[in-house]
């Protein structure tokens, strides 16, 4: 842990205070409650200002909260909103190409499996909501990899849970730049012995990833010879996009 | 190679209409969707400009048509479902509402319904149900009674009724009809005979010069401007017990919207609660006999989840209410009876109101938020309990469908507090895709009920996951809560106000 900023940490106070009440504050005000003298508090109010943390009252001179700030807490998407919003694409994703149909988010390093349709063949199958992928062994996991706004790898060592599995981190970083050029993700038996997935991403209002859509299922339906019957990508590219353009409504 | 046909169907709700398209498997192709306003003039009062829904409707077919990317030729058949139970009143020279709609949650007929009390064993005899401000009959009656000069007209046959199936058939084929499903909510239908019934028309006063002709829910009424045959009508709640392919006695349906309504399949006679619930005609394809359905209706489950959003603002989304409410393991002993307008099936209490009981210092916003989902599954619990002592049968899978199955959290608490499987079908819009197949099944798109049965899929399976000494335990808690309700509202109260 290195050194703290001063004026970071007054910047912090200055938030605290105005959101304390819903008084609005002058800086004489704000000088006396922080102890601190005006000139320090102007320069840091200027820069809070124009970031839209903080809003100055035209008539009164005084500061109160921005709706900048009002707003970055709740501009992530709720995962129940997503599901909610996804719910009809992804069942029809799953009646177009017969197999169970998965969204994932990421979690903490993982794919939390936020919604699950079975594959409509109505044989026993227990709903998977809830239940955690690993990132580098699924597709819906390198999709949200490679599209992850902050750019994080996996820990390593990369768990290998088939021979097929990643388990060098360039290989997936090689992977994962596939991912991206062609907008879509594969695995091929690579978390579970003979089963296949295809994942696409879902993209919010501001074009930025928020989950990932994908299908499951048995090698010899989704793929032939090693290749991946490629209408199956389309299904899941076509569900990823309406739901992406239901995002943007 | 012909080119593939797809079935549409308009599902005109309460507060959106939209239009999907279908194709033969009965998945989703496409989706538009408008909402219109809902107009409050006074406590209590809820109204449409049918005008404003209409002109919404018309936007919507192309809208669905060109959004698959299809054009109309490719439409084989056009189903319609709607809102019950809201009345429409139009001339049938200018094709003009003549006032707004009354919507079916209205409760201005409160003092009117009370007032025909002398009547209610005719109506529960020969319309299978209770007086309540809940059905068409008594809306007719009020505007009847309030606007000069309406009832000469009305017995002139210059003005007409309708509800919403009614009023967009009008409009889409020119002619003045109304299904039986639609027909079954006005108190105005004998439900033995499917006709219009003499003596309920004359204790509730309403002319038979304005009502529309009675029909089938499957045959091909008439054509759009497009060519596109119009050929299913059904109440929303009929038109998702038929998208859940429910068409053996015994099977049953829930449907989670703002209110909810569970219709159990009781073949082709009409069975007569001794529990609180309706009697209602489920479904008539073309010449067939009609299939009956008994009917719980709960007046408040999804729109409780609204009210927290738009009244407390406890959360931005009504899908949120689902992480607000896995903050807290429990319900901490808090308890929420949402009788906002009364309690409906099975008690059809109109002098109860809300209560949130058990508050303690304890009761945090999560456990609130616990306390509305459990309302949804406790509400469900009595309405299954009056189903299987007047069916005679146990349930033993409930199929929920409606736009609350995305809650997960609430359809775990539906299997732990009744105790059997939750399921939710592959397509959670049954009630579009109901009038999507008895459309088709009109037209030959698909031969018979068979053929849609053999699409119907489980997409989730929720199983009971508490003890049964905790699950009795919370049931006595709700009942608790449940008669601290009643007797709230003083008659000589209601009137006035």
């Amino acid at each position: 842990m290195g050194e703290t900023i001063q004026s970071v940490e007054r910047a912090a106070a200055i938030l605290r205070l105005l959101a304390s009440g819903p008084r609005q504050l002058g800086v004489a005000e704000l000088a006396k409650a922080l102890g601190l003298p005006k000139g320090t508090l102007h320069g840091i109010l200027r820069t809070l200002v124009r970031v839209g943390f903080v809003e100055q009252d035209q008539a009164t001179g005084k500061y109160r909260l921005g709706a900048t700030l009002l707003h970055l807490g709740s501009s992530y998407l709720d995962v129940n909103e997503l599901r909610t919003r996804s719910i009809n694409w992804a069942d029809a994703l799953a009646g177009r190409s017969r197999e169970s149909a998965w969204i994932g988010t990421l979690h903490e390093g993982h794919v939390l499996v936020i919604h699950h349709v079975f594959r409509p063949d109505d044989s026993m199958q227990t709903l998977q909501v809830g239940t955690y992928l690993p990132t580098h062994a699924s597709a819906l996991g390198k999709v949200l990899l490679a599209y992850d706004p902050y750019g994080e790898a996996p820990a390593a060592p990369l768990r290998a849970y088939t021979k097929a599995t990643l388990t060098d981190p360039k290989a997936l970083e090689a992977e994962l730049d596939q991912v991206r050029t062609r907008g879509w993700a594969a695995e091929t038996e690579e978390l579970t012995e003979g089963e296949v997935a295809i994942a696409a991403p879902i993209k919010d209002a501001r074009g930025i990833v928020v989950g990932a859509i994908g299908i499951r299922g048995a090698v010899e339906r989704l793929a032939s010879d090693g290749a991946l019957h490629m209408e199956y990508v389309s299904y899941v590219r076509d569900a990823a996009r309406a739901i992406t353009r239901a995002l943007a409504r | 190679m012909p080119r593939p046909h797809y079935v549409a169907a308009i599902d005109q709700g309460t507060t959106s209409s939209r239009c999907i398209v279908f194709d033969d498997a009965g998945n989703i192709i496409s989706v538009a969707q408008r909402e219109h306003r809902q107009i409050f003039p006074r406590p209590g009062w809820v109204e449409h400009d049918a005008g404003e829904i209409w002109q919404a409707v018309r936007a919507l077919l192309g809208e669905a048509v060109s959004g698959a990317g299809i054009e109309d030729a490719q439409i084989a058949a056009l189903g319609i479902t709607n809102q019950r139970e809201t009345t429409v009143l139009w001339d049938r020279e200018t094709g003009r509402p003549v006032c707004n709609a009354i919507v079916w949650q209205d409760t201005r007929t409160d003092a009117l319904t009370r007032a025909l009390a002398e009547h209610e064993s005719l109506f529960k005899e020969r319309a299978g149900l209770p007086l309540a401000t809940y059905f068409s009959g008594p809306k007719i009656r009020w505007l009847l009674d309030e606007i000069p000069g309406l009832r000469e007209r009305a017995e002139r046959g210059e003005v007409l009724f309708g509800t919403m199936d009614s009023w967009l058939l009008w409009n889409l084929t020119g002619r003045h009809i109304t299904d039986v499903t639609n027909a079954s909510r006005t108190m105005l239908m004998n439900i033995h005979t499917l006709g219009w019934d003499d003596e309920l028309l004359a204790a509730m006063g309403v002319p038979r010069a304005m009502l529309p002709e009675i029909r089938p829910s499957a045959e091909v009424y008439g054509r759009t401007a497009g060519g596109v045959p119009v050929a299913s009508a059904l109440g929303d709640q009929q038109a998702a017990l038929f998208g859940q392919t429910c068409f053996a006695p015994g099977e049953t349906k829930s449907t989670y919207g703002s209110g909810s309504f569970l219709l159990m399949n009781t073949g082709h006679e009409p069975v007569v609660s001794k529990h609180g619930l309706l009697t209602t005609v489920g479904y008539q394809i073309g010449s067939g006999p009609a299939t009956y359905a008994l009917e719980g209706a709960i007046a408040v489950t999804g729109s409780l989840v609204q009210w927290l959003r738009d009244n407390l603002g406890l959360i931005s989304s009504a899908a949120e209410i689902e992480t607000l409410a896995k903050t807290v393991d429990d319900n901490g002993g808090c308890y929420f009876v949402p009788a906002f307008s009364g309690l409906f099936a099975p008690h059809w209490r109109s002098d109860a109101r809300g209560v949130i009981a058990g508050l303690t210092g304890f009761v945090n916003k999560g456990h609130l938020a616990r306390a509305v989902l459990e309302a949804t599954a406790w509400q469900t619990r009595e309405v299954v309990d009056a189903m299987n002592a007047d069916s005679g049968l146990d349930l033993t899978t409930l199929r929920a469908d409606g736009g609350m199955t995305a809650d997960n959290l609430l359809m775990q608490t539906l299997a732990d507090v009744l105790a059997v499987p939750v399921i939710r079908p592959m397509v959670a819009e049954t009630t579009a895709l109901g009038a999507a197949y008895a459309a088709g099944l009109a037209t030959g798109y698909w031969p018979d009920v068979e053929s849609l049965r053999a699409n119907w899929h489980k997409a989730a399976e929720w199983r009971p996951a508490i003890d049964e000494a905790v699950r009795e335990r919370e049931y006595r808690n709700w009942k608790k809560a449940v008669a601290r309700t009643l007797g709230w509202v003083d008659q000589e109260e209601e009137s006035r106000a």
